[in-house]
């Protein structure tokens, strides 16, 4: 079990051609994710990496393909318009890597989203895996052990580097999903919390906010009424001045709120597990196991 | 991206939203001729909330004491609460003192919880409207516009009745905001903020203008960019705006290098829970090139105040050889004089290891990130 994707999913490139594109396409297929067709307009009726056909549009993909995921590498300026049209296609998974995309684009997207199949993750993310079955994304699939913890966070190098002590511990993920720097964004942690709950699979989760929005806030009242599992936590920007914008468009403390000591309030009032320091999660994560009993079922053998 | 008081009164007298007429004034100690009567407000154009706590608002009551103020406010730095370190003063804005009656809030912002732009609005206008939210709340009125219909006149109307708009005004008021959310959506906006709104017997009138923009929207509005004043920005912060890096300036003596936001931000607190203090936030993003780290340490190196260097990075897609590379490359380049400390993680560490070891410069090499922050505070504070 995992969530949102596996060995089944077959997925669209859309802005294959480009050279971001290009190259983590070439690393997914690596990593054995079914990439089963590439869109560029224009550029329909191409093949690219021997085997993968090119289309004009995301539709004409998945009638040839049947195809049922997609991920969007193209520039911010035709952000809004690939990821209409994937959800257009009815696609039930669209994964946005575009960084930069105007407030505005989004606003309309998210509105248009309501009442779709889709299930939109990002903008302004580095996608998502399940190790040993599918990687939808640019996270670098070397880190990850197959295992039961779940994975979710606003922030890609700060995951990978949160992964990277989990499975030096021998502690492996069972699905790991970035949902992006962004105020707006398809996916909350709530969304990627619930999933996690109900997958059988997972028996414990490491969540990594940060600074700006409310999303931590209203995962922490969700996991109080809600969610059983262990969860450890870090929410960075602890030091970050007010008013400045931390590299992420939705990292900004602005009108005194989305600071990371409100947020860590709640969360540790939700009964989650706080690190004050982002080195010390893997074996916070580890000790939280031992004490609930379930460390000798998350050690990958 | 911010823009001053006075260009954000031009953008609002271009879009219909009644505004005070006011002189800029650039140079002291010239002819001051003003076309109306006093009194005077005179108000310092400098990227910052909370000018007037801070002394950056001044009232004359005549042309020799506007004269008198202009003359000390030009050249001065403003500290306000927002910029505690303060704000050169260049340009000043000399308006009508109008009757300050009644003085309410109103502002356009993305809600993104709520996915639409909110109008906020208050009769406790005047003061920081931090200050109402945490001791008033319900003193502020949020009413959130619905993307797919725009502001109708039943939303200006409702916010009209909650501010107790004349009647004679509602119809003015209406306009004023339905053309407040033209403005917004036609410049891709972040903020437009008026504080004061003044209600007296001219009718509605913007004391103030506050607009931003968004960064990412800035492609589509190349004549906005002509409004940047970049003599208001942190030098070392627009220089990395050249080089496409995220940088902020803060005020300790460890510079950071780091890839990815989130990890830029964790690098600071760590740095700060172990007793050191960042003088900066950097992102150097997706991809490390020589010329890009280049840059980034001749930014780091700016700052007189910074005493030692961490890099940290996690390589996911950059290869930490790469970064190993230009690391080297920029060390050598830009004459390296405080101590660097490398933690290289991910992609291909071992030959980056191997280049630091190899290139036979000063640089102190961490297993981890743990191991890189305590060696980093060391050698700040001389230890190491």
């Amino acid at each position: 079990m995992s969530v949102l994707i596996d060995e089944n999913t077959r997925v669209i490139v859309q802005g294959i051609t480009g050279k971001t594109g290009s190259f983590h396409t070439e690393q997914m297929l690596k990593y054995g994710t079914k990439i089963v067709a590439g869109v560029t307009p224009n550029k329909g009726g191409t093949v690219v990496f021997d085997t993968i056909p090119v289309f004009d549009t995301v539709k004409e993909a998945k009638e040839a393909t049947k195809a049922n995921a997609s991920i969007i590498f193209v520039p911010p300026k035709f952000a809004k318009d690939s990821i209409l049209e994937a959800i257009d296609a009815d696609l039930e998974l669209v994964v946005v890597i575009t960084e930069g995309i105007p407030a505005l684009d989004m606003l309309e997207v998210k509105r248009y989203l309501h009442g779709k199949a889709t299930r939109l993750i990002g903008p302004n993310c580095p996608g998502l895996i399940t190790p040993g079955k599918c990687k939808i994304g640019i996270l670098p699939a070397s880190i990850y052990k197959k295992g039961h913890i779940g994975v979710v966070s606003r922030s890609g190098t700060l995951t990978y580097e949160v992964t990277n002590q989990l499975s030096i511990l021998n502690i492996g993920q069972s699905s790991a999903i970035g949902i992006g720097g962004d105020s707006l964004r398809g996916t909350s942690f709530v969304d990627v919390l619930k999933l996690f709950n109900e997958d059988e699979d997972t028996y414990g989760i490491v969540m990594i906010g940060e600074i700006g929005g409310t999303g931590e806030e209203e995962a922490a009242s969700w996991i109080k009424e809600n969610c059983k599992k262990p969860i450890v936590s870090f929410i960075a920007g602890s030091t970050a001045p007010k008013g400045k914008r931390m590299g992420h468009a939705g990292a900004i403390i602005s009108g005194g709120k989305g600071t990371a000591s409100d947020k860590k309030q709640c969360l540790k009032d939700a009964g989650v597990k706080i690190c004050e320091t982002p080195d010390v999660i893997g074996e916070a994560m580890y000790e939280l196991l031992k004490e609930k009993g379930l460390l000798e079922k998350c050690l990958v053998k | 991206m911010k823009i001053h008081e006075y260009q954000a009164k031009e953008l609002f007298r271009k879009y219909g939203i009644p505004t005070d007429n006011g002189i800029l004034v650039s140079e002291k100690g010239g002819d001051l001729e003003i076309p109306f009567d006093p009194p005077y407000v005179i108000k310092a154009q400098v990227h910052s909330g909370g000018r007037g706590k801070a002394g950056g608002v001044k009232l004359a009551k005549s042309i020799n004491e506007a004269k008198e103020i202009v003359n000390n406010m030009i050249g001065s730095t403003l500290y306000t609460k927002q910029v505690p370190d303060g704000k050169k003063v260049n340009q000043v804005l000399i308006t009508d003192a109008s009757a300050l009656t009644k003085q309410m809030y109103l502002a356009l912002t993305v809600d993104a919880a709520r996915e639409g732009i909110a109008v906020i609005a208050s009769l406790e206008g005047g003061t920081e409207i931090e200050e109402v939210a945490s001791s008033n709340p319900e003193k502020i009125y949020t009413e959130v516009i619905p993307y797919e219909i725009g502001l109708k006149t039943y939303h200006a109307t409702y916010i009209a009745k909650k501010l107790e708009i004349k009647k004679e005004n509602i119809n003015t008021f209406v306009t004023m905001l339905k053309n407040m959310y033209k403005m917004f959506f036609e410049l891709d906006c972040s903020l437009i903020e008026i504080n004061p709104l003044v209600e007296n017997d001219n009718g509605l009138i913007a004391i103030d203008a506050k607009v931003n923009f968004d960064d990412n929207a800035l492609y589509r509005h190349p004549e906005l960019l002509e409004l940047r004043d970049t003599k208001e920005e942190d030098p070392k912060e627009l220089l990395a705006m050249e080089h496409d890096l995220n940088f902020v300036t803060l005020n300790g003596n460890i510079g950071c290098l780091v890839n990815g936001a989130g990890l830029a931000m964790a690098t600071m607190d760590i740095i700060k829970s172990y007793g050191g203090s960042p003088a900066n936030f950097l992102d150097i993003g997706g991809s490390a090139t020589v010329e890009r780290v280049t840059a980034a340490f001749k930014i780091l190196l700016m700052d007189e105040n910074v005493e030692a260097i961490m890099v940290n990075i996690f390589g996911g897609i950059i290869k930490c050889d790469v970064v190993a590379e230009g690391i080297v490359e920029a060390a050598k380049a830009v004459e390296l004089n405080v101590p660097l400390v490398v933690r290289l993680n991910g992609t291909n560490y071992e030959l980056g290891k191997e280049i630091i070891s190899k290139s036979g410069l000063n640089i102190i090499y961490a297993s981890d990130m743990h191991d890189a922050v305590i060696k980093t505070v060391k050698a700040s504070r001389g230890e190491l």
